[in-house]
């Protein structure tokens, strides 16, 4: 009898890319859910039109490689990238700007250099740093919390650009608890008279905290299952608590607590969705913290003293930079090469 | 050497337990073979006895074709010091000895010695009594264990007493490695279930051999029975100082480095042995060996096999004598089941495939794994590496597989040996942990191999080019000789016209000096008062000088 020849082990692989990026999506589903109770129908817009560039620009990008296309479709990476790319855009933004972001996530961020695993930098990341360059308006054309259009609505504006009648832009869409911050410090005025303003919640924006809490959930959710490790989300909230507290300690009226920063803005979404995107990410388990410290850190630093209200995409796409050499010196001691 | 080696009063008590890195929990798929007692395989039509059944020199052919060989009898005899005898483990007639396929993980065949057996399982000297070992001198053991052919039966078959020799007096822990860690296998299980005497046995031997102040037998979690078996049979013998010690089911427990780490907390160094942290490590299955051998007086014969798998219709466990085909043990078994799809020697992570199940079982064999496609089905195709580190976390070495992996990948072989490439011990954890279903272990395994291909290709071209230097440097000698020769000889040639010079010069001075003479009329003196024989003697030389000068 002749058998066949395989190379050890023979044991059958457990995990897969695909159920891994399956897993990662079904993890976002609490967010996604209470954006969508929060800013409405804009935000299931957004990702329905996100995830299909993202997926039509990966399947004509393999074909144009010459790549077999199915696989690599099936493992749900395109499809991940527009949806957190989609979740960074304001709800009411309009159509073009999220074909122009996913395109660039998926085509030049993504596929240029390789596809899958071969990516520098964050896809969704990079997509969206185009977008807040290029458009910084459409932007900020984020709804009050608890306060979207109907369907139809929303609809006409992302399509048409039409408002809704006797409503203007303004009418509609509001700064963002953290931009207000923003804005209001800069006209010297106090912490404490600022959070006075209906924008702030129990402990953060109004609306923004529970978005960040239902990511909090589902990150952890993925910690158990073991799709991420801990060492990202660590380092990062860890690194953004502990600036946050220090400035926030040695002048409590000039910059926001560390709560605050933990649960605003992008700040959850980012700690387990995206610093985790392993493949532009430091590999090694202690370069991993450096590296979710790093990003921590430039997070407050953009967000306390940069041109922007949020920092989490700049200070993702610097790590990402930072990351082979964070790993060049993060190895670990391998057995037996001890002192 | 730690500090407690140095000082033997002060031995640690090895109380707790550390961990190593990484390491797996997997399914063990145990449960039959580990419940059904051990069974004789019994005589083999034909026995195929390769002569390297273990890590070093083959063994040396005694024997050939047409012979008649009795049970126990050596048929190939060590060669230099790392080296192991192979002996007959049955009776019978040397039909061949020729190249027949081995279970290695190249497919290459080997030289093998193929007995026909005839059933007689005839001793040259039946009825030799046992020795006493605690009268004997170690050195005179280690020699009797080199002579029974007895090498590490746990896996790698480094040769026993080697091990032994290198630790004696040097170590402060004899760790007997029951730590079966790798699923399906279960030989150790039910040898320290049915025979523990004999592993304790054999562990007092390697004991009055190496003189350790502490002895551990080390057993996994989910080896229940063997547990009790073994602490039963400790109990009722509190003299031997033995301890059990029973460790967590993380795979690869069971290997020497990380029991060591796991037991001691001391890391043997990347390129040192066990005993250089003070530990010498043997496998339950080797211990026994060792108590056979030695008080039975005789050779390395036989082994536990462990024969299972969903190909298999009745898994069991089986004292195997060694050389017995593969397909002779599964008939043993009941023959295979549905369609097996591959056939391994080994467990399923560190196990390699074999294409025919006419290769014989030898010293190292401890499992034989007949799965189905279902159990085991093809691997996936091969996708792109995420980075996501599941290997890393894995990685018992503590090493970083994913960067081995893109330099292995791309060939940067200097890169992979600057991550440590050779401190990979091909457990299979990271492979096993890879979402995107690489082939890891097959791409270490290549890169190790080129590396070894590129180094033997480096000192082939360094004893090339320095032959060729050598040779170089003679001809340029030879040439530089010759030229020496040569200017001699012309300075000789050039000599000997000088003495032509002188002799002219002289012969021009005699000349001018005799023409002086002649003109000058000088005369002879004392020619006076002449006898005429004196004149007759003048005369003659005149005669001979006028002569000679006119000649």
């Amino acid at each position: 009898m002749e058998f066949k020849t395989y190379s050890s082990p023979h044991l059958p692989v457990a995990e897969s890319v695909p159920v891994m990026m399956q897993r990662v999506l079904l993890a976002l589903i609490p967010g996604i859910g209470c954006s969508f109770w929060i800013f409405g129908w804009g935000v299931l817009i957004n990702i329905l039109i996100a995830a299909l560039t993202a997926i039509v620009a990966e399947a004509g990008m393999l074909m144009l490689r010459k790549r077999a296309v199915k696989p690599v479709l099936l493992d749900g990476s395109a499809l991940l990238t527009g949806v957190l790319l989609a979740l960074a855009i304001p709800p009411l933004a309009p159509w073009w700007i999220l074909v122009i972001g996913s395109l660039f996530a998926i085509v030049i961020a993504k596929q240029l250099y390789g596809g899958l695993g071969y990516n520098p930098f964050n896809p969704a990341m990079a997509g969206y740093v185009v977008l807040l360059i290029s458009f910084p308006l459409e932007l900020t054309l984020w709804s009050p919390a608890g306060e979207s259009l109907a369907l139809g609505e929303t609809l006409t504006l992302v399509f048409t650009g039409q408002l809704p009648p006797g409503l203007t832009l303004d009418a509609i869409t509001m700064a963002t608890p953290m931009d207000t911050i923003k804005t209001r410090l800069g006209l010297s005025e106090t912490l404490s008279e600022i959070s006075g303003s209906p924008l702030f919640g129990s402990f953060a924006g109004t609306g923004w905290e529970w978005i960040n809490v239902c990511y909090l959930v589902g990150g952890l959710w993925l910690l158990q299952q073991k799709v991420i490790q801990w060492q990202i989300p660590a380092g990062m909230l860890g690194g953004l608590f502990l600036i946050a507290l220090v400035f926030h300690v040695f002048n409590p009226d000039a910059y926001s607590p560390p709560l605050f920063h933990l649960f605003s803005g992008a700040a959850m979404i980012c700690a387990f969705f995206i610093a985790t995107d392993p493949v532009s990410a430091s590999t090694t388990p202690l370069g991993r913290i450096y590296y979710g410290a790093g990003i921590g850190l430039l997070i407050y630093i953009i967000r306390t003293w940069g041109g922007y209200p949020e920092g989490v995409a700049f200070a993702v796409l610097l790590m990402n930079m930072a990351a082979p050499t964070i790993d060049h010196y993060t190895r670990p001691t391998v057995y037996g090469h001890g002192d | 050497m730690p500090e407690s080696a140095k000082n033997p009063g002060t031995s640690p008590a090895f109380d707790r337990l550390y961990s190593f890195h990484g390491g797996l929990k997997l399914a063990g798929h145990r449960e039959i073979t580990e419940a059904a007692a051990i069974t004789d395989a019994g005589i083999p039509p034909l026995l195929i006895l390769p002569l390297l059944q273990h890590i070093g020199e083959p063994a040396e052919c005694l024997v050939e074709k047409g012979d008649y060989v009795f049970k126990g009898q050596p048929v190939a005899r060590p060669v230099g010091k790392v080296s192991a005898p192979v002996h007959a483990s049955s009776s019978g007639t040397v039909i061949a000895v020729e190249p027949r396929p081995i279970s290695h993980p190249s497919g290459l065949q080997a030289m093998c010695v193929i007995i026909e057996t005839d059933g007689k399982d005839q001793w040259q000297e039946p009825g030799k009594a046992g020795l006493d070992y605690t009268a004997m001198d170690p050195d005179v053991l280690c020699a009797h264990i080199r002579e029974a052919g007895i090498v590490g039966l746990g896996g790698a078959g480094f040769p026993t007493p080697v091990k032994l020799a290198g630790a004696r007096n040097n170590i402060d822990l004899l760790l007997i490695n029951g730590a079966e860690c790798e699923p399906y296998i279960s030989c150790d299980s039910r040898l320290l279930q049915e025979r523990a005497e004999e592993v304790i046995g054999g562990t007092r031997i390697l004991q009055h051999i190496v003189a350790a102040n502490t002895c551990i037998i080390a057993i996994e979690n989910h080896m229940t029975g063997a547990g009790q078996a073994l602490q039963a049979a400790l109990d009722a013998d509190k003299e031997t100082g033995i301890r059990l010690v029973r460790v967590p089911d993380i795979y690869p427990t069971g290997g020497e480095r990380q029991l060591i780490k796991v037991l001691t907390n001391r890391e043997v160094p990347s390129l040192g042995l066990p005993m250089d942290v003070g530990v010498i490590c043997q496998n339950v299955g080797t211990a026994a060996a060792i108590y056979n051998s030695v008080t039975r007086n005789q050779p390395l014969l036989s082994r536990i096999v462990t024969v299972t798998g969903c190909g298999i219709t009745d898994p069991g466990n089986l004292e195997t004598l060694i050389g017995t085909p593969a397909s002779h043990l599964v008939k043993a078994c009941g023959g295979y089941t549905s369609h097996v799809e591959r056939l391994l020697v080994g467990g399923p992570m560190m196990g390699h495939t074999v294409t025919t199940d006419s290769v014989p079982a030898i010293k190292t064999t401890n499992c034989i794994l007949a799965v189905t496609h279902e159990e085991m089905p093809p691997p996936s195709a091969e996708l792109a590496c995420i980075r996501c580190g599941k290997c890393t976390a894995a990685c018992p070495a503590d090493l970083l597989p994913q960067q081995l992996y893109w330099y292995a990948r791309s060939g940067n072989y200097d890169a992979a040996q600057d991550y440590d490439l050779f401190d990979c011990i091909e457990c299979g954890c990271c492979a096993y942990v890879c979402p995107s279903h690489i082939p890891l272990v097959q791409y270490y395994r290549h890169a190790k191999t080129e590396i070894w291909s590129l180094e033997k290709q480096k000192k082939a071209s360094d004893i090339a080019r320095q032959r060729h230097e050598a040779h170089q440097a003679r001809l340029e000698r030879i040439k530089q000789e010759r030229a020496q020769r040569q200017a001699r000889k012309k300075q000789a040639l050039s000599k000997d016209a000088g003495k032509d010079a002188k002799k002219a010069a002289i012969e021009a001075a005699l000349e001018r000096v005799k023409q002086k003479k002649q003109e000058a009329g000088v005369t002879p003196k004392n020619i006076d008062n002449l006898t005429p024989e004196q004149q007759g003697l003048i005369d003659a030389a005149d005669k001979r000088r006028q002569g000679k000068t006119t000649d």
